[in-house]
């Protein structure tokens, strides 16, 4: 236990919504907060930077307490989901502004914002607008004005969905880039699994206030543990009890390469499953018959949805979806090698 | 069946105006305009207006953000007051600033032994009879202007380390500039059509307290024509108000 970073229990309690979380970030780590619409992301992060009152719990920063002081007094900077920079100010006084407030002489804080709009590439762009700024420009003025209070906490707020898809690449890698090079602590809220995984050194999952998971971006996504998780990284997942190599999820037994033993998660990607028109040769560990119940493009395969025993997705190519004739209704054959699965304790 | 009435309508809006275009002596116009009374009658006005218009905006605003931004008990009887004299007869309102402000009024014999101010028939009486009729009009926009404001700049500006007072100045003063601008004209063209609670609260005397709507009146019995050359002067004015601000503010937000 260190007192560096941030360490933070939020509790907020709304009608027929209640929020209550544990994050801790240490500095220089960027810390994603992962879920759905409504799972309580941006009140989390409303709720750090002072923007609404918290029912319980505390925050500090490192070491000195921060739950008690008004949004103004907090060593934060925030980026907000559509920026909000002040329309009448240029981009170099939207970054004065923050150096201005902690009292800083104009000439000084323009000087800070001119280099700060120089590290963000934006240096021809200073007397500006905003109205005259790019989403992805506005994005990085944004982004250096929170940098310019010298933060000890960045709260960004879904800092790429504004953005259209090619801008949003470049903008992505950039932000990465000058996350890295913050030395303070980062909560970034998105949900958007790409920004998280690239943007993040640590994942919080977030489901209806709780967090349900969290760990690296990598192992999340390998071992998913909520519905919620497993479609955001792409793959079927099953909760079960295991014994030995075999995973009881309801009726059907799923074979894993590994050895697992009591409550367990069973996870394998859609790519992984075969699908037959009658039952096949040979002896695939896991077998079992499912009714089709959709099917639509997914990249450049197909997506069959599967029900059955379990109800799965599985993807295959648009020559075999032609090969196979599936449509929706049909009784057919999946199957899926147990080194293609993946079994970890629930 | 809707057109009738609402031309007939049209014609009483517009009817008097032109009435009054018809019958100025436009022959003798510039001489009238530049006789000394008139121009004193206009200058007085003029200047009551614009400083009335000043102490509006001043308390006004600030009054526009409390019932805007600020949560507090009473806050709905608070608005209400605010807009009494917009309804309230001005002669009504011209007598209870008599009582408050008088000499013998309940501050205003207070103002005169302390300070040695006196209100009642008096300019400065006809800025507050003026200010006290016009405030409402600047306090309704503005506050209208707040409230269509979006608040997460201030949130923005908060992060940003900004107090309640530079949120105010540097973010939301701006952002509601084009409201207070058009609250301030309307705030004026109120103060300088002012009649009832001036001469009630004021009185009516020559180069202190005769602004130009007293001048017409009293010009009514005396000199008609004077009393529509000098309406003819207030109407242009309220048009060149109108106009500008039409094209300004109302249109392009």
């Amino acid at each position: 236990m260190t007192a560096d970073g941030l360490r933070a229990t939020l509790v907020v309690h709304r009608p027929a919504f209640t929020l209550d979380i544990t994050l801790d970030v240490a500095p220089g780590e960027v810390v994603a907060l992962l879920g759905p619409n409504g799972a309580g992301k941006t009140t989390a992060l409303r709720a750090l930077a002072g923007l609404i009152p918290m029912s319980g719990g505390h925050i500090s920063l490192d070491g000195r307490p921060l739950h008690h002081l008004a949004p103004e007094q907090r060593p934060i900077g925030m980026v907000f989901q559509d920026y909000l920079l002040f329309p009448h100010l240029s981009a170099l006084d939207n970054v004065a502004f923050g150096p201005r407030c902690q009292g800083v002489s104009k000439a000084e804080a323009r000087r800070v914002a001119a280099a700060l709009l120089e590290r963000v590439g934006l240096a021809d762009r200073a007397t500006d607008k905003p109205r005259r700024l790019s989403g992805g420009q506005a994005q990085r003025v944004a982004l250096a004005r929170a940098l310019a209070v010298r933060p000890r906490l960045m709260l960004l707020d879904e800092p790429l969905a504004a953005l259209d898809a090619h801008t949003r690449l470049e903008i992505r890698s950039q932000l990465r880039r000058h996350l890295a090079d913050f030395d303070g602590a980062t909560v970034l809220v998105t949900h958007d699994p790409l920004d998280a995984m690239v943007l993040a050194d640590r994942l919080v999952v977030i489901e209806s206030g709780v967090v349900v998971q969290q760990g690296a971006p990598a192992e999340v996504a390998r071992r998913p543990r909520t519905g919620y998780v497993a479609r955001l990284v792409g793959l079927n997942l099953y909760r079960g009890i295991g014994d030995g190599t075999r995973v009881e999820v309801g009726e059907l037994p799923l074979h894993t390469s590994e050895q697992l033993d009591g409550p367990a998660f069973v996870a394998f990607s859609p790519a992984a499953v075969a699908l037959y028109r009658t039952r096949p040769d040979g002896s695939p560990r896991n077998l079992w018959q499912a009714t089709i119940g959709g099917i639509e493009r997914h990249g450049d395969n197909v997506r069959v949805h599967l029900d059955g025993p379990i109800t799965a997705f599985a993807d295959i190519t648009p020559a075999a979806l032609a090969d196979l004739e599936l449509s929706p209704g049909q009784r057919i054959w999946a199957s899926v090698k147990a080194t293609e699965t993946h079994a970890y304790p629930a | 069946m809707l057109v009738l009435p609402a031309v007939a309508g049209l014609a009483f809006l517009v009817l008097p105006l032109a009435g009054l275009l018809i019958r100025a002596p436009w022959s003798t116009l510039p001489q009238r305009l530049a006789e000394p009374q008139v121009l004193e009658a206009l200058r007085l006005s003029l200047v009551c207006a614009t400083a009335a218009t000043v102490v509006c905006v001043l308390c006004g605003v600030p009054l526009a953000w409390l019932l805007a931004r600020v949560e507090f008990p009473g806050r709905r009887v608070v608005r209400a007051l605010v807009t009494v004299p917009l309804v309230l007869p001005p002669v009504v309102g011209g007598v209870a600033l008599l009582l408050v402000l008088g000499r013998r009024g309940l501050v205003g014999q207070w103002l005169e032994s302390a300070f040695g101010i006196t209100l009642p028939f008096t300019t400065l009486g006809v800025i507050v009879a003026e200010a006290f009729v016009a405030m409402p009009f600047l306090v309704i926009s503005v506050e209208g202007a707040l409230r269509a404001a979006d608040r997460r700049f201030e949130e923005a500006a908060a992060t940003l380390g900004a107090s309640r007072w530079t949120v105010f100045r540097r973010v939301t003063l701006p952002l509601i500039m084009p409201g207070v601008v058009a609250g301030a004209v309307l705030c004026w063209a109120r103060a300088l059509g002012e009649f009832g609670a001036t001469i009630t609260f004021a009185g009516n005397f020559p180069g202190t307290t005769r602004t130009m709507p007293l001048a017409v009146y009293l010009a009514l019995e005396t000199d008609p024509d004077a009393a529509i050359v000098l309406s003819l002067v207030l109407l242009a004015v309220s048009v060149v108000v109108l106009a500008s601000l039409r094209d300004r503010w109302v249109n392009s937000p």
